[in-house]
């Protein structure tokens, strides 16, 4: 029997009884809300409450209920193009990432996609947590260098008669597309409609809707 | 989605859907900046440039252009611009770290992780 000390053995056996150990990660983001609690910088009640409304209540829904009320409504709509915070606003919807939000509309002439291409700016308050794709590398650099071929990766073929709008967003000003309302869809409530809005036609990832 | 779907999807399609925080501390971590620049530690505009800076540092070491890489990014950008905007400095954040880690080391499992005001179950 050998007494040698094994030293990946004993590393094994000690990560399995600390396996409940956050990652180094973890370790860090606690570290600071400690820190920022103990200082009176943070309330982990605001914490908390900012984790469960992103995760469970805030999302998309919201924008699409922008979008529905400018298809039936074209006295909002006019106030959406002019001011969209304002306009925003009156359905209960602003926050600090829709205080600076410009809405650009889809026509048959038009398709408006938006990116950020230095982070990750997104009018959070209205469709919750940026989806994964929008904060990759590959969208960031690529949507404004070759639009139609990273619509085309989402399913969006746009005619060549149709001009390909890129915006840029930033922390001081955010975009939101109003997508076309599709075809067949006269008469119907605005909550019917406000289901047939996708959240990556409000990005132009997506373009035709119903 | 369906397999067939799926597999026909093209890389940045294939990405939707996906869950948007992978972990709690990721989202921990988002709450923080925005509510850091919500009680105006730091303006929007310097999370922006501080989160622009991180990504384009990640990207540049070759690191995977992934959800996770993105958080690492969040956490450097948080690190350093309360290092820049507070009294809060590296040795306290690498302390209180050690702290944490020690807390979680000496709870035997299943009993609440307990470290001053915050407790973690």
């Amino acid at each position: 029997m050998s007494s040698k000390f094994d030293a990946p053995k004993v590393a094994e056996i000690h990560q399995h009884l600390h396996s409940h150990l956050p990652s180094e990660s973890a370790l860090r983001v606690k570290a600071l809300e400690t820190l920022l609690v103990d200082k009176g910088l943070v309330n982990p009640q605001t914490i908390d409450a900012w984790i469960e409304a992103y995760t469970d209540q805030i999302g998309p829904k919201r924008g699409a209920r922008v979008v529905a009320k400018a298809w039936t409504d074209s006295a909002y709509k006019k106030r959406l193009l002019q001011d969209a915070p304002a306009a925003i606003d009156e359905l209960g919807y602003l926050g600090k990432a829709t205080a600076h939000l410009k809405v650009v509309e889809n026509s048959d002439r038009v398709h408006n996609l938006v990116v950020c291409t230095l982070c990750s700016c997104y009018p959070f308050s209205i469709l919750g947590i940026a989806p994964a794709w929008y904060k990759a590398a590959a969208y960031r650099s690529r949507a404004v260098r070759e639009p139609r071929a990273v619509l085309a990766e989402f399913g969006v073929d746009i005619d060549d008669d149709v001009e390909v709008r890129v915006w840029d967003s930033t922390a001081e000003l955010r975009y939101l597309v109003l997508p076309q309302c599709p075809p067949g869809a006269a008469g119907m409530s605005e909550e019917d409609l406000a289901a047939l809005v996708t959240r990556n036609s409000m990005i132009g990832t997506d373009r035709n809707l119903g | 989605m369906n397999e067939q779907v799926e597999k026909t999807l093209k890389p940045l399609a294939s990405l939707d859907g996906a869950a948007a925080f992978d972990e709690p501390w990721q989202a921990e971590a988002l709450a923080i900046a925005d509510t850091l620049v919500q009680n105006g530690m730091f303006s929007a505009g310097a999370w922006s440039e501080a989160l622009g800076d991180a990504l384009r540092k990640s990207g540049t070491s070759g690191a995977s252009d992934d959800q996770q890489t993105y958080y690492q990014c969040v956490l450097t950008a948080l690190e350093n611009l309360i290092a820049q905007h507070s009294e809060i400095d590296r040795a306290a954040m690498a302390a209180k770290r050690g702290d944490w880690e020690q807390a979680y080391l000496s709870t035997p499992h299943g009993q609440p992780v307990k470290l001053d005001a915050i407790e973690d179950h």
